[in-house]
């Protein structure tokens, strides 16, 4: 399968100002972010708030452009600045995390899914209409929606009226900024069997970002873990939950509540908060809160991510072993591992 | 003696379309040192039915029950200078956005002292002794310095912290918590959590726990409330209520978790929550219950006996595994 989208040290700074006096500060919100996704599969990124995952989100889909680095999307180099941006922004869609927030009040539902065909096609206004309604269908409303207005619908409705929109241009790749968190758990279910339909029949790519790692688990491909806007970790999604390397992933994993009384669960606690990301820790970003830190090699060196298995992973106790139970660095995955795997 | 009880607590509220009933038929009654978790969906009425016994409801709402009685002593019909002492002092609640609970004009170390003033006798110096002391207990770091700090200057988990530490100023013997974790990330919550359960068992207070997720309740809850469209459908101890729900909608709650699901699709809930105007006549959940029958859709259910976690149901799950 072909990677349809490519990134290589991707990067986004903000300046920040402090004051009249004093000289504005950079926040690295996104660093160094490489990775690929293959047409019609799911990587999901996770991580705490502050590390970087929405920034993700807005270059991904050009809203904001990146500080360096490189974003291949369906073959074109959207960093190179001679491509045509409008006909780029066709591929790639946005649904946000809220959909009381996401959609206009005064707009009625068919104004909503129109205006994206208006704005970048010669579609006749009867056509657009009949695209309007057959999306509305696809989604899981009926046609009768089309004259209403949101505040007639609960929340889970307007999340489909946001992925039908986003739809409207026929996207390649569809980025869903947090899609389930603001719902309740029996309308989340309806809201992801409706994604996993929707990918199934137009070969969607999704890139999904989300901090609920039990909805990840049900819906990737690939997870990507983040931390003060770096990548830790990008695994299969089976390596990530079946063999966590980084001490940063495993610590999420045991910190997320498992609806299972019966487990008996040794949960990793970590210490302290998320650093300031005006000033991140040197060497690795999670040195300060690391169970397993060795400050001889951990504060002054920032890791690399390196091979581990089937899992890419920046740490310097994988790479060099100190870490019990992870896959060795570049060779074949232990005997635990390589089972459960299998 | 249950350190809170109440029986068939009803809460009405005048809209401008009419009555609305946001919690009807509740019984619940918490003993000393039980964390009971109350699990519901919005619009399910768990907070409204808090916010009642705390009495923090606005002038709209009507409040009825049969029982409504803290350590035995009614509170329904005492006076509300004698509720207030009850309130705040032996009862606490903390909320689930931490950042807009505390008044972001003062410092913390003030709104704890606040506290402090109201319901004790301390004197300055003692008050500002305890305040370190309390930011001691909830592990906040560097409590001496963060009492003269404001709520803009703290990350969410550490407002929530401050919060806790307001609320337990006293000593409770029930502290509310209204979703104290929602609003934070995992590996806060995890720390929040375990403060709470270590805070519980070290001072033997009784924790109600709102909330909305069955991971939480499985790992910190004894008991469990599940509460669907305002009634109380379904009250069990964590284990069973896991293993053997009772009431179909539970039984279809923990099946539309993605953790549980076998498969690629979820077995989701068809349909959404009934609304003012959309309230079904017989059981509630008939609408969207995948065993409702002509019964269901006109008489409505009576509660199960306690063996079938009091199930509001005309056709209760997993009789065979009752709770002995």
């Amino acid at each position: 399968m072909t990677a349809i989208l490519e990134a290589t040290d991707l990067a986004r700074h903000y300046e920040v100002g402090r004051g009249a006096f004093r000289k504005p500060a950079t926040v690295k919100a996104l660093a160094n972010a490489s990775f690929s996704v293959e047409a019609g599969t799911t990587l999901a990124v996770v991580g705490e708030s502050g590390c970087g995952k929405s920034t993700l989100a807005r270059l991904l889909t050009m809203i904001e452009e990146p500080s360096a680095g490189r974003l291949i999307i369906d073959g074109e180099d959207v960093t190179a600045g001679r491509s045509d941006p409008a006909a780029l922004r066709r591929k790639v869609q946005i649904v946000f995390q809220n959909p009381y927030g996401s959609l206009n009040p005064r707009q009625k539902i068919g104004t909503i899914l129109e205006e994206p065909l208006e704005i970048n096609t010669n579609i006749p206004a009867a056509e657009r209409r009949q695209r309007a309604l057959d999306m509305l269908t696809r989604v899981g409303l009926r046609p009768e929606h089309y004259g209403r207005y949101p505040h007639m619908f609960s929340g889970g409705q307007r999340q489909r009226i946001a992925i039908a929109r986003a739809l409207m241009m026929e996207p390649k790749i569809l980025v869903l900024d947090e899609p389930v968190s603001a719902l309740d758990v029996s309308i989340q279910a309806q809201i992801l069997n409706l994604l996993s339909d929707l990918q199934e029949d137009l070969g969607l790519t999704y890139i999904f970002i989300s901090h609920n790692l039990s909805v990840v688990r049900f819906v990737a491909d690939k997870v990507m873990v983040m931390y003060l806007g770096r990548a830790v970790e990008i695994a299969p999604v089976e390596a990530i939950f079946e063999m966590p390397q980084h001490p940063y992933t495993r610590a999420l994993l045991s910190a997320t509540p498992v609806p299972e009384p019966a487990r008996a669960q040794t949960r990793i606690k970590l210490k302290g908060e998320l650093p300031s990301p005006f000033n991140p820790p040197s060497g690795c970003p999670f040195h300060p809160r690391c169970p397993h830190v060795r400050p001889e090699i951990c504060v002054p060196v920032r890791p690399e991510l390196v091979q581990a298995g089937p899992t890419l992973v920046a740490c310097h106790g994988i790479e060099q072993g100190w870490i019990p139970g992870a896959a060795t660095v570049n060779g074949a995955t232990p005997e635990l591992g390589a089972e459960r795997l299998a | 003696m249950p350190l809170l009880e109440v029986r068939n607590l009803t809460v009405t509220f005048d809209t401008a379309s009419g009555p609305f009933k946001a919690v009807s038929g509740v019984d619940l009654s918490i003993e000393p040192n039980e964390i009971m978790a109350i699990v519901g969906e919005s619009g399910s009425g768990k907070s409204v039915g808090m916010l009642a016994v705390m009495g923090l409801l606005p002038k709209s709402a009507t409040v009825t029950a049969d029982r409504l009685a803290f350590e035995g002593q009614d509170m329904l019909t005492m006076s509300s200078r004698a509720r207030r002492r009850i309130i705040g002092r032996e009862i606490a609640m903390i909320f689930q956005e931490p950042i807009a609970s505390l008044n972001p004009c003062f410092t913390v170390g003030f709104q704890i002292g606040e506290m402090l003033k109201t319901h004790t006798s301390l004197s300055r110096g003692e008050r500002h002794r305890r305040s370190v002391e309390l930011l001691e207990l909830v592990g906040m770091p560097e409590p001496e310095r963060r009492l003269s700090a404001f709520p803009h200057q703290l990350s969410g988990g550490m407002s929530q912290r401050v919060m806790i530490a307001m609320a337990i100023s006293c000593n409770p013997k029930l502290l509310i918590a209204d979703e104290p974790t929602t609003a934070l990330d995992v590996t806060i919550q995890a720390q929040i959590l375990d403060l709470l359960v270590a805070l519980k068992n070290e001072t033997g207070m009784a924790l109600a726990l709102i909330t909305h997720d069955m991971g939480v309740v499985a790992e910190t809850a004894d008991r469990v409330i599940v509460q669907y469209a305002g009634e109380q459908v379904e009250r069990q101890q964590v284990a069973g209520l896991f293993s053997a729900p009772h009431h179909p909608y539970t039984e279809a709650l923990l099946r539309a978790l993605p953790e549980r699901a076998i498969g690629n699709r979820l077995p989701a809930i068809p349909g959404v929550v009934p609304g003012q105007g959309d309230r079904p006549t017989g059981c509630v959940f008939n609408p969207r219950c995948p065993y409702s029958t002509e019964m269901c859709r006109e008489v409505v259910p009576p509660h199960q006996p306690i063996e079938l976690g009091r199930a509001l149901c005309h056709y209760p799950r997993n009789t065979e595994k009752a709770a002995a």
